[in-house]
């Protein structure tokens, strides 16, 4: 089943699903599994397991930190993909790799989709990677049924618009505000506006990322959205309190 | 040769170096630039404007010095240098700094934003900022702002607001990460003055454009004081800009050019930031554009070296890295101890105070000189002066009068607080 079928799928008994966020090995492998396992009970309906990269220009101050950290611990492409699979085994939910694109053409694009779906992902998101460089991958990934997922933004044009539409798969990621991940964003008419422009050129699935941090949120995207994406209130709220808080965060955060 | 009209379709690469590398959210202002840029490049008032305000701010043209006592003493070439030094905040990046000035007040933006290494970059940019009356924030590394202190008293003094880095390496490439994110938030209205031929394009090929006044008047230069071309020529290269600069002037000519990597500890020791001079780098996607890299298997950026902060950089000019592979420019690295050497050379045979990352050249000119015939030449690029970074360069030298002088001058400080 397509990634889009699945969001479709999910939303029959759901408002709203959820998107959450690893830093693969940050603070470590063993603390990711936990991160999942709460975020799995809370019922969360896909996850992008981050491969960390030294020059994470698109993330804020807690993913950098998380990034150099992994690395530092000396995590490795190698040790991400084999997490992924021990991940996709054990979850019902469905897993993404997200990270820069140095990482997959390092390896190569071939032998990055290969590993990729041999591990169970679906799919992947590289922020620094616009649609004019990605034929070839978007190309192999079609052939072995893996998704490239679309970012579109506040900043596009609708002829953009239009363009990233037609190469995104499964469903499109709406970057609410202009910025790196991790600071508030406010729900607004903005945030409304963007995803019915969006909307109007894309059938697929729409889900809402960037600075979604509580039930308020939530709330507001109910109706506009069809996926919220959490990723840095999740660490905070984890670096914080531990696996506590972070249980505490998503049953307040998927609290009809 | 020209490199920018882009006849085989790939609009922003040269070979397979370059393009456009950057999260979605830039795309829009990306092409704004680039627009902006296009017009400007097709405008010859544009660059009048350019070139008239580089003679009244600046001092440009910037003169051709012959180094005879260094030339005899080494007993062979003829050795020259095109005065970049001259300008100005002390180096060519005041070129582009002030050409990117010209842009950002056609954009209408009223912000610019800049990363530095050595604080050269900063410096030109703050300078900038200050005459055009813009608002400015410049992204530098922890590790450097410790290090360079005289620069970022000056940046400040000019109103500009200076951030110190504390991720990564807390270095130049960090810097850059940090004025990206800051871009990416406030690219409505600032303009991300990068301050070397790298990046996303159209960056590599903008910075070379505002660089290339060095080599137009340098081959004018040398033809009416030399009445012929220089043989080789030599450029420190971090980034590339100003060994783009002045190459640029020599293209269509038969003049062998020679870029100088910055060799710190040397080859094998992992401590130096040369990405072709050295076997070490391997192509890659970083910062916005595709390159040679100094990085792992893994595809994550190694720690670079160098005892010239301005060329410790992962990164090459795709321009250079195509070229290189084209056989048109050779690759060198002088490590640190050669630097050192050159440098006190120069200051002895020429009184010239080179600074530390342009010594790289003059380190690779100064190897190579003797063995050349005494009629030919040389042109080396004095990108910079050192004479204002007295405190990395007595550092550089291990001198201790200047340490106990140090000493004295904190002791004094500490007594008057008390």
């Amino acid at each position: 089943m397509g990634l889009q079928s699945y969001i479709e799928q999910r939303k029959a008994d759901k408002s709203l699903l959820v998107m959450a966020h690893v830093v693969c090995g940050y603070p470590s492998f063993e603390a990711n599994m936990a991160e999942l396992e709460i975020m799995a009970e809370a019922g969360v309906d896909l996850v992008e397991l981050q491969f960390p990269f030294s020059e994470p220009s698109a993330d804020g101050p807690l993913f950098v930190r998380a990034n150099e950290m992994s690395l530092q611990n000396g995590t490795t492409v190698n040790d991400c993909f084999e997490f992924m699979a021990a991940v996709t085994a054990r979850f019902p939910f469905k897993v993404l790799m997200m990270g820069y694109y140095n990482t997959v053409f390092k390896l190569g694009e071939e032998q990055f989709l290969r590993r990729l779906k041999a591990a169970g992902g679906v799919g992947y998101i590289l922020p620094d990677l616009p649609i004019e460089e990605a034929g070839s991958l978007h190309a192999l990934s079609a052939e072995l049924g893996l998704e490239p997922i679309i970012l579109m933004t506040p900043t596009n044009s609708d002829e953009r618009l239009a363009q990233l539409a037609a190469a995104a798969r499964g469903f499109v990621y709406v970057v609410a505000r202009k910025g790196v991940t991790g600071s508030k964003t406010q729900m607004g008419d903005d945030v409304a506006a963007l995803v019915a422009r969006c909307r109007a050129h894309t059938d697929l699935p729409l889900g809402v990322g960037f600075g979604i941090s509580d039930r308020s949120d939530m709330e507001y995207l109910r109706g506009h959205a069809d996926m919220a994406i959490v990723g840095t209130a999740a660490l905070r709220a984890w670096e914080q309190g531990g696996a506590e808080q972070l249980r505490q965060f998503f049953s307040d955060l998927v609290a009809a | 040769m020209n490199l920018f009209d882009f006849s085989n379709g790939k609009e922003g690469y040269y070979g397979q170096y370059g393009g456009v590398f950057l999260p979605e959210i830039l795309q829009a202002t990306v092409n704004e630039l680039l627009e902006c840029f296009r017009q400007c490049k097709s405008d010859p008032t544009f660059w009048a404007e350019f070139v008239e305000l580089m003679q009244n701010y600046s001092g440009r043209p910037t003169p051709i010095t012959h180094m005879a006592n260094l030339s005899a003493h080494l007993g062979g070439a003829q050795i020259y240098v095109k005065r970049e030094d001259l300008n100005h905040t002390g180096s060519h990046k005041i070129n582009n700094v002030i050409g990117q000035g010209l842009l950002c007040k056609r954009l209408g933006k009223s912000r610019v934003i800049a990363e530095t290494g050595a604080g050269q970059h900063g410096f030109a940019t703050a300078t900038m900022a200050a005459k055009f009356g813009l608002d400015c924030t410049i992204y530098m590394g922890a590790v450097d702002v410790a290090r360079q202190r005289p620069n970022v008293f000056w940046m400040e003094n000019m109103g500009a607001q200076v951030v110190a880095v504390q991720d990564g390496q807390k270095t130049l490439k960090d810097a850059i990460n940090e004025a990206m994110r800051d871009w990416v938030t406030n690219m409505a209205d600032t303009h991300y003055v990068l301050g070397t031929a790298c990046g996303p394009h159209p960056f590599p090929e903008m910075v070379s454009w505002f660089q290339s006044i060095v080599g137009q008047e340098a081959r004018a230069q040398m033809l009416e004081q030399t009445g012929r071309l220089p043989d080789r020529i030599y450029a420190c290269v971090g980034g590339g800009s100003n060994a783009m600069g002045i190459f640029q002037g020599f293209f269509d000519d038969d003049v062998e050019l020679i870029g100088c990597e910055a060799g710190g500890h040397g080859a094998g020791s992992s401590l130096h930031a040369a990405r072709l001079a050295y076997n070490d780098a391997s192509v890659g996607i970083a910062q916005g554009f595709k390159t040679y890299f100094l990085q792992n298997d893994q595809g994550n950026m190694n720690e670079t070296h160098s005892i010239a902060a301005g060329l410790d950089y992962i990164g090459i000019n795709p321009i250079l890295a195509y070229l290189w592979e084209q056989d048109k420019v050779r690759f060198l690295a002088a490590t640190d101890d050669e630097v050192r050497e050159a440098l006190k050379l120069t200051m002895r045979t020429e009184g010239l105070i080179p600074a530390l990352e342009t010594t790289h050249a003059f380190a690779k000119a100064i190897e190579e000189a003797p063995s050349m015939g005494k009629d030919e030449i040389i042109l080396i690029n004095q990108s910079g002066r050192a004479d204002k970074d007295i405190f990395t360069v007595a550092e550089a030298l291990d001198d201790n009068k200047w340490k106990e002088f140090i000493k004295t001058k904190a002791a004094q400080y500490q007594q008057e607080r008390q």
